[in-house]
């Protein structure tokens, strides 16, 4: 669990490193011939950062402290 | 073979399983047992962002220009990412303001604008019409090339299948009926939509398994896997271009990456189902990895079946937006590509049902009902039930705004890609960000500067995406777009001002938001805000800080309960109404029959009820009609919000002064303890001192008194009356010479002479200044040091007091006739130690300890006949611990006593001084409260 400050600082770095991985430049030094597995490598690469931007994000969001009164629930619903 | 009525069957009958589904939503809803509560089905139901273009026009994108379909889906994997500072805040705004659209939710952040509202709606529903007119020509382009199967013929544009008609107007038809259906059952007091949810996410289920199902096929049915087909692709040079990017592509994948990030918060439909109905907030958490890793599942055939359908069909005559569909066909497989075609009708629907229901809602309350409020000759604050007015106006709506797509989709889109016709949405949509982000996060942002930015990038986006497409489609004269207006080329559409060379997209993102952007941050800065903009901005931007009752601390209103409630009532009907007043009611603990007027906060809630079906604006004015609620004036607005928030940055300090405060506290509490302690000491210090000076002074009066009273003493008894009182005299001088230098040595006020010394030296100088009372008393001496002793730090004269006084206290004790006593040195390390060592009749245990202390003696008997005055030690060990050096005594009763101390060597004294400095004489004193207080000045220590 972390705290609310703690969260931000995680999400800012994790949006900047996503950021960083579909950038055109790191696009182009994976423009190659070469292939991974028979994948090219431009694809093998983009999927591959694309998994670990995700399960990055989900050890992040299950880490976030839910903050106080986070479920205020409207009044007069069912 | 797959006849016609075949494909209607089954088109028909999966519409029947997605109405079960509703219906049984809803009716789980109804009795509180939600079907939607957890967080799977939520991110499911986000999944509506994967439309047609999706299922068909990604992989007509990566025909075309290869990876850069994936932006699309890129672009909201990084919004998610950074949900916690966006979505997050939305959510609980949204839950905290009752939102009901995005429309709604825009208006409501400045100031709950009518103005704003109904110009959000206007934008929403142009921007969108391109998107849902995909969505008719992906379904009836599917439905009828599957009609042609087994032929693959692509549909001609003025091609009309002979028993159906128009089956894009057939298909708009049926999905206007739908979205009613599914969407407009009732009014909710909330804008919840449960059964539609719950259709969604099983529809994001179906075109996941459809798509994912041709890919198999495609990748290892005609295919041997990725590598064989990628590799047969490569082979290929027209397809293997595609397996790069090029450095020229820079400008095109930052603009649809950026488009795509602002799309998935700001198109009306995500905002529906992301932000409207979600349930609990807490679903976000895992939604925020579970969306992106749907995206990531349904484009992993894309490629594979872009490759494969270019290599199917080498010639370029088949749509590569239909490959899904037609490589299916093409291999004969006639279930799969019935499938697949139940896969693109369920991401349609499932697009057009959400973004109708959405844009409805928009155009009813933001649009329609403020407009119909306003005008008095409708005379609605007087009609009764407006509930049935309300779905009225949503149904024509839905039907309204689904008819705008199929004109678009019939003048204009036919003979564009999906995928283009989608980005003119996106970028539409992409107007909304500024304002939300920036409503967010920037309280100074004022209702004017959201009105400049969002008309000028619509114009802008209208001028530089729509017009050109009416261009090309010869609705406006084609010179339009290749010469500009008037023949002002400056002013071309897709080159504004001159800025050729980029595509078409990025040129009017760029233009677009610098005149939003620009003149939303400008006209902001410039303008001044209402009372109710403040209020709204602060309880968005700090939403985190305000809890959801809030608001009604603002308004000072004043209604009557029955009012209140009939009111309310008019819109979401009688029952709904009395539930939810009288859940109300029940969470406070209050009777609303005997309590005739509305407090604020009642006044308050129904405004907020309201506005959960008519919007925030419209439940404003409604509220208005029967509640004389004023907004409580601005001066006393802005003092409670600054006081709140300086109270809360107070409260901070405060906490951390109270800390600090309360460790001060306890410090001075032991300092006290410690000097109250001193008190004590002293007064039995005072009152020990003067009683030991009475009996030298008694003894010596009384012998003056005999000498005076008898002057014919005998000579003899004379000079020894005087011995005495000479005697006598000289303890007492000794006592108040000692204790003065006691009380010295303890205020800090002795005056020492610090030096290196041979402490050898010093040690034979005292052997042999007490050599003469040992030989009085027939005491042996013995001086045993060892050739060399390292040199110390200390007062010469001081470190001579202590050894003449442990000599002469060591002679006092011995007895006369075998009498031994041994004074001896050795050094260890950093210290050197020296001891005196006799054979007297030592002392018992319990009086070892207290031998140091003043006035305390072993044997007080002795007192008297060797004239000790009991301060001797004390003075001895204040002296050795100032030198930094500690004392102490061994003994057995009747085994003589070795008093021992120790010293620090030179050395050592100086290598802590360089570290720390000297120990103050005062730190000894009051060990507790000299170190932490700091006093510097022994003056200011109140013992003295």
């Amino acid at each position: 669990m972390a705290g609310p400050a703690k969260t931000s600082e995680r999400s800012i770095s994790l949006l900047l490193l996503g950021l960083l991985a579909f950038s055109p430049p790191l696009l182009v030094i994976f423009s190659g011939r070469a292939t991974i597995f028979g994948i090219p490598s431009l694809f093998a690469y983009l999927f591959s950062a694309w998994v670990v931007l995700i399960a990055l994000s989900r050890i992040l969001a299950e880490r976030a402290r839910p903050d106080d009164g986070a479920r205020v629930p409207p009044p007069g619903q069912r | 073979m797959l006849k016609g009525w075949i494909i209607l069957l089954a088109s028909i009958a999966y519409l029947c399983i997605l109405f079960a589904i509703t219906y049984y939503g809803d009716k789980r809803a109804d009795r509180g047992r939600s079907l939607i509560a957890n967080p799977y089905i939520y991110a499911l139901s986000i999944a509506v962002y994967c439309t047609s273009w999706t299922f068909y026009g990604s992989v007509g994108r990566a025909a075309a220009s290869g990876i850069d379909f994936l932006t699309i889906y890129l672009g909201p994997t990084l919004t998610f990412v950074a949900w916690w500072f966006v979505l997050r805040k939305i959510l609980r705004i949204s839950k905290a303001h009752r939102i009901t659209s995005i429309a709604d939710f825009i208006a409501s952040r400045y100031g709950k604008s009518t103005v704003l509202g109904g110009l959000v709606t206007v934008i929403a529903v142009v921007g969108i019409m391109p998107y849902i007119s995909l969505q008719l020509k992906a379904v009836s382009t599917s439905f009828r090339l599957l009609l042609e199967y087994p032929a693959i013929v692509m549909p001609k544009t003025e091609y009309v299948p002979h028993f159906l008609g128009d089956t894009a107007l057939l298909v708009a038809g049926c999905m206007a009926a739908f979205s009613i259906l599914f969407g407009t059952r009732h009014i909710d007091a909330s804008e919840h939509h449960e059964g539609m949810v719950a259709a969604i996410a099983f529809e994001s289920i179906v075109k996941l398994i459809a798509f994912l199902a041709v890919g198999v096929f495609v990748t290892f049915g005609l295919y041997g896997g990725f590598g064989d087909l990628f590799a047969k692709a490569a082979a290929r040079p027209d397809l293997a271009k595609l397996f790069v990017v090029d450095s020229g592509a820079y400008g095109q994948w930052i603009t649809l990456t950026v488009l795509s990030m602002a799309a998935i918060i700001c198109l009306p439909r995500q905002f529906q189902v992301t932000v409207v109905e979600n349930v609990d907030e807490d679903h976000l958490r895992k939604a925020v990895w579970l969306f992106p890793l749907y995206l990531l599942a349904i484009n992993i055939f894309v490629l594979p079946i872009a490759f494969a359908g270019m290599m199917q069909f080498p010639g370029g005559n088949v749509d590569a937006d239909t490959f899904v569909l037609t490589v299916p066909m093409a291999a004969k497989q006639e279930g799969l590509a019935l499938f697949a075609y139940i896969g693109g009708l369920s991401a349609a629907t499932a697009m057009v049902i959400v973004a109708t229901v959405a844009l409805s809602t928009m155009v009813c309350n933001d649009l329609v009902m403020p407009v119909l409020l306003r005008i008095r000759a409708f005379r609605l604050h007087e009609k009764g039930d407006l509930s049935g007015l309300l779905l009225a106006i949503r149904r024509g709506s839905i039907i309204g705004i689904i008819m705008l797509g199929y004109l678009y989709f019939r003048f204009i889109g036919e003979s564009v890609t999906l995928v283009s016709i989608g980005l003119v949405s996106f970028a539409a949509a992409a107007q909304f960000a500024p304002a939300i982000i920036g409503g967010i996060y920037w309280r100074g942002a004022t209702r004017r500067g959201a009105l400049a930015g969002l008309s000028s990038g619509f114009l802008v986006w209208a001028y530089t995406l729509l017009l050109p497409s009416f261009a090309r489609s010869g609705w406006l004269p084609i010179d339009f777009v290749a010469h500009g207006p008037f023949g002002m080329t400056l002013l071309r559409p897709y080159e504004l001002f001159g800025l050729g060379g980029v595509d078409h997209m990025t040129h009017a993102l760029f233009w677009s938001m610098l005149t939003n952007i620009g003149l939303y941050v400008a006209v902001s800065l410039f303008s001044r805000q209402g009372a109710i903009e403040r209020i709204q901005a602060a309880l968005f931007v700090d939403v985190f800080r305000w809890s959801g009752e809030r608001g009604s601390q603002f308004w000072r209103g004043t209604a009557t309960v029955s009012d209140l409630q009939a009111l309310v009532a008019r819109f979401i009907g009688n029952r709904q109404a009395d539930r939810a007043f009288g859940e109300y009611a029940k969470g406070r603990k209050i009777n609303l029959s005997k309590m005739p007027e509305a407090d604020a906060q009642l006044v308050n809630f129904a405004e907020r009820l309201l506005a959960g079906a008519i919007g925030a604006a419209s439940a404003r004015v409604m509220v208005s009609t029967v509640a004389k609620a004023e907004i409580i004036s601005i001066d006393e607005v802005m003092k409670i919000l600054d006081e709140t928030s300086q109270v809360i940055e107070y409260s901070h300090q405060l906490e951390e002064k109270g800390r600090e405060l309360e460790q001060a506290t306890t410090e001075l509490r032991e300092a006290n303890a410690r000097l109250q302690e001193l008190d004590r000491l002293k007064d039995d210090f005072l009152s020990t001192v003067s009683h030991e000076l009475r009996t030298p002074l008694t003894s010596i009066r009384s012998f003056t008194e005999i000498l005076h009273d008898n002057p014919d003493l005998a000579l003899g008894e004379r000079e020894r009356f005087l011995g005495i009182i000479a005697k006598e005299s000289e303890r007492l001088t000794r006592l108040i010479n000692q204790t003065l230098d006691l009380a010295k040595m303890e205020a800090g006020r002795m005056e020492w002479q610090m030096e290196r010394l041979n402490p050898k030296a010093v040690v034979e100088d005292a052997a042999a200044a007490v050599g003469g009372l040992f030989e009085e008393r027939g005491v042996r001496l013995e001086v045993q040091l060892p050739f060399r002793l390292p040199m110390v730090y200390a007062d010469r004269d001081r470190l001579m007091q202590v050894l003449v006084n442990l000599l002469s206290n060591a002679a006092d004790f011995c007895d006369e006739a075998n009498g031994r006593v041994v004074v001896w040195g050795s050094a260890k390390q950093d210290q050197i130690t020296i001891g005196v060592t006799d054979n007297g009749s030592g002392m018992p245990k319990s009086a070892q300890k207290q031998i140091f202390e003043k006035f305390q003696q072993a044997d007080t008997a002795r007192r008297g006949r060797t004239g000790g005055t009991g301060l001797g030690l004390s003075i001895c060990r204040q002296i050795v611990e100032h030198f930094g050096g500690e004392i102490g005594v061994e003994s057995r009763l009747g085994e003589g006593a070795q008093f021992i101390f120790h010293l620090p060597t030179a050395a050592a004294v100086e290598r802590a001084g360089a570290k720390g400095g000297q120990r103050h004489p005062l730190s000894q004193l009051i060990p507790a409260a000299g170190k932490r207080l700091r006093i510097r000045k022994k003056n200011e220590v109140p013992a003295e």
